[in-house]
């Protein structure tokens, strides 16, 4: 089974709450993640994964009359969190991908504590089931 | 550019072959990797070697040969290298003759598949070695027919060759006493196979290798080697039963078409009649299991011209007989299912009663979507709507959820 794993960081100060953060602390976490993606990998789960440029970068598209795209600068002000980026593995339960959710949280942020981060588990859509 | 027929002959072949090469090189050296490095070999010369000189008499015995004289020369290399580097160790398998029994290909197909299935494995490592090495796929096609990219399918497939060479499961045969165990382990794998390939969502399933028809092949050669097996012919049947209805399930925008609503003209005969036989051969032989007795429920439902001629009493016997076989709730829901056919919705519903206090059904779509069914039937039309929304929020099959919600717009809008 799928699963998409969304990591939602908080919005912080300004546009993005890394902007804050030491090269240190950068450093760690991008290295953090490389890894984890790599272990992943070396896994046989991963699938997908992708990180996501900042909220700031963010436009609402809506179809306008004759379908053409009607491009806004989102409203984002309001919003506390944002979808940070995310993966999708294949594993054989959801208890496997819980587990690696639970690592993905751990990423390092600022004095290199884990940040803790709330991620999403979302398990992705299938074909037609078995006839009974 | 087209190729021609005795190409297409010649690939086939090849690879209905290559599992049993690959078996017979293990079996006679023992080194996985090796042996499939080396059969790789051997395949490639034949791909060229037969197209211009034609077949071989005996083309197994001649892909062994070679197969072996790679293996030798492997060996030869690996012993060069530790006498230079002064740690010399005798290696077994330096000679290259080996003999060719005319009748072992069968039990080298086998033995494979209990390397691949073996109980050290996870099963989605199982599954993936099993293809590759019995199925002959590339790393590249199960990762397609899987939806996972190649290099995430590629660890998979070198883990799983990893672990058979560290838990030095390698090649032994099974004893008598496990035979039975890991028998059971490899239909159970190549029944998730198939599973996979029939339940895979649409997309591009132009371009991928088709799960189902390679779990029918591969089910096809254990029966081919163990053609007294009642399972593995119950197996076989079941595949087959269960493929046979594959262009009827779903309709042209991928929706899903229940059983009973399917346009049975549509359900591949030649299949039904083939599966038919396999387990009426298999049950006339007395020792029934699981997969028989699955394979002839759904025998009784492609046998029947139309829904209202489903032999329903049968079904429900054949699911008694299977809920005092295996400890499995889908059994008890499909069993209430064959009641609630029989003897009306109410006793159907009655037997889902216990199944709300078990935790491996209690909060499963099937469930709710039975009972759905069972209450719409009996006229309750207010708890069928909220059954069958209970069962669309749980369902992770796609054209499922649409059925589910479908039902319950329609029946919400007749109110």
């Amino acid at each position: 089974m799928k699963f998409m794993l969304m990591m939602n960081a908080p919005r912080g100060n300004g546009d993005w709450s890394v902007s804050d953060w030491t090269a240190e602390d950068l450093k760690a976490h991008i290295g953090f993640m490389k890894r984890f993606n790599q272990e992943l990998n070396e896994e046989g789960v991963l699938v997908g994964a992708e990180g996501l440029a900042s909220p700031g970068q963010a436009r609402i598209v809506r179809a306008g009359k004759a379908g053409t795209p009607e491009v806004t600068d989102g409203p984002f002000a309001e919003a506390k969190e944002f979808l940070a980026g995310y993966w999708i593995v294949d594993v054989e339960t959801p208890e496997q991908a819980y587990a690696i959710a639970a690592r993905a949280s751990t990423a390092p942020g600022p004095g290199g504590k884990p940040l803790y981060l709330a991620i999403e588990v979302r398990e992705v859509m299938g074909g037609p089931p078995v006839d009974p | 550019m087209s190729r021609t027929r005795d190409e297409r002959v010649g690939e086939h072949l090849l690879r209905e072959l290559a599992p049993q090469v690959l078996g017979a090189i293990v079996r006679r050296y023992g080194d996985f990797s090796a042996a499939e490095d080396a059969v790789q070999e051997a395949l490639i010369v034949a791909a060229q070697k037969w197209v211009e000189q034609g077949v071989p008499e005996n083309p197994r015995a001649w892909l062994i040969h070679v197969a072996a004289r790679r293996m030798s020369d492997h060996f030869r290399s690996v012993l060069a290298r530790r006498r230079r580097e002064a740690v010399v160790q005798p290696l077994a398998g330096d000679d290259l003759e080996l003999r060719v029994d005319p009748e072992p290909e069968r039990d080298d197909t086998l033995l494979l598949l209990f390397m691949c299935c073996h109980p050290s494995l996870t099963r989605p490592s199982a599954i993936a070695l099993t293809l590759r090495a019995v199925g002959g796929l590339t790393a590249a096609e199960i990762a397609r027919a899987f939806l996972v990219p190649e290099p995430t399918m590629a660890q998979r497939i070198s883990r799983a060759k990893q672990v058979i060479r560290t838990t030095r499961a390698r090649f032994q045969e099974p004893t008598p006493a496990e035979r039975a165990e890991r028998l059971g382990a490899v239909l159970h794998v190549l029944y998730l196979i198939f599973n996979e390939g029939y339940t895979s969502s649409e997309g591009s399933s132009l371009q991928r290798v088709d799960l189902s028809s390679e779990a029918i092949r591969l089910a096809r050669s254990v029966h081919h080697a163990l053609p007294e097996h009642g399972e593995v012919a119950g197996l076989l049947a079941l595949m087959l039963l269960t493929d046979a209805r594959r262009l009827a399930r779903t309709g042209k925008d991928g929706e899903l078409i229940p059983l009973d609503e399917q346009d049975r003209t549509l359900w591949d005969r030649a299949a039904v009649v083939e599966g038919v036989a396999l387990v009426s051969e298999a049950l006339s032989r007395g020792s029934v299991g699981t997969y028989q007795l699955q394979a002839a429920i759904a025998a009784l439902h492609d046998e029947a011209a139309r829904p209202e001629d489903t032999d329903w009493p049968q079904i429900l016997a054949l699911y008694g007989l299977l809920r005092r076989m295996s400890d499995n709730p889908m059994v008890t829901l499909n069993h209430a299912v064959a009641a609630a056919m029989v003897h009306g919705p109410t006793r159907g519903l009655e037997l889902l009663l216990p199944l709300d206090a078990d935790p491996r059904l209690a909060d499963h779509h099937r469930l709710a979507a039975v009972r759905a069914h069972l209450h719409e039937r009996a006229g309750d039309h207010p708890a069928a709507i909220a059954a069958y929304r209970t069962a669309a929020t749980r369902t992770s099959s796609l054209p499922e959820r649409n059925y589910l919600l479908t039902k319950a717009a329609r029946l919400a809008a007749a109110k």
